[in-house]
């Protein structure tokens, strides 16, 4: 099982913060796992980031253990 | 002497240079980032990821911390609903001389911009509207690295 979590238009797009999933062995990377997810809002991932367990990666990051997923835009603060 | 803290709270300045000046060094350097009133934002809205905001901050306070040897680094963030002028972002350095303590300072709020989970959302005339990242904020980033 792994938590995913959603930030800004990402979170608003999705109608939710977060939710808990389950997916097949063939989803093996965060890119796998945002097309697994089938949300419109995710469908361009040039415009998606993601952390793996709280650390930034790259979406062509393999899964592994992972126990929680986020998925968002581009960070905008200071 | 590393401090950080994401908060909806205002930020005191003058409680954080109190905080930087009892470090020990001979220099403090800060940084303050406003509300700005682009195009007419009424409002800007601050989400963050909580838990991976605090560590991404971490990180980065402890890497200045040990490049430029640092007697203290400070950032605080605010989360949640502003209004323009307000303050957003604070930053600050306490160094034993003014180089190390002016080069990490602007390191910090260089690499907060690309490093930590926030994201901006300004509402204009009731209006909202998520802000689109910077090609300039990663160039800003790049040169630290």
């Amino acid at each position: 099982m792994i938590d995913v979590l959603y930030f800004a238009w990402v979170r608003e797009g999705v109608g939710k913060g977060q939710e808990r999933v389950d997916p097949p062995a063939e989803v093996v990377t965060v890119a796998d796992l945002i097309d697994w997810l089938g949300y419109d809002v995710l469908a361009d991932k040039a415009k998606l980031r993601a952390a793996i367990d709280q650390v930034f990666v790259p979406l062509d990051s393999k899964l592994g253990a992972a126990r929680e997923v986020a998925i968002f835009p581009p960070v905008t603060g200071g | 002497m590393i401090r950080v803290v994401v908060s909806e709270a205002a930020i005191d300045v003058a409680g954080e240079m109190a905080v930087l000046e009892a470090v020990g060094g001979g220099a403090v350097a800060t940084f303050t980032g406003l509300v700005r009133a682009d195009d007419g934002v009424g409002e800007l809205l601050l989400e963050h990821y909580p838990g991976a905001t605090e560590a991404a901050l971490e990180k980065l306070a402890g890497e200045a911390v040990a490049r430029w040897a640092l007697a203290g680094a400070v950032i605080v963030h605010r989360v949640g609903a502003m209004k323009p002028g307000e303050r957003i972002v604070f930053v600050g350095t306490g160094a034993p001389h003014r180089s190390a303590a002016l080069d990490a300072c602007a390191f910090l709020i260089d690499r907060l911009k690309t490093d930590a989970p926030f994201w901006k959302r300004e509402t204009r005339g009731g209006a909202a509207s998520w802000v689109g990242e910077r090609a300039s904020d990663h160039d800003a980033a790049e040169k630290w690295r």
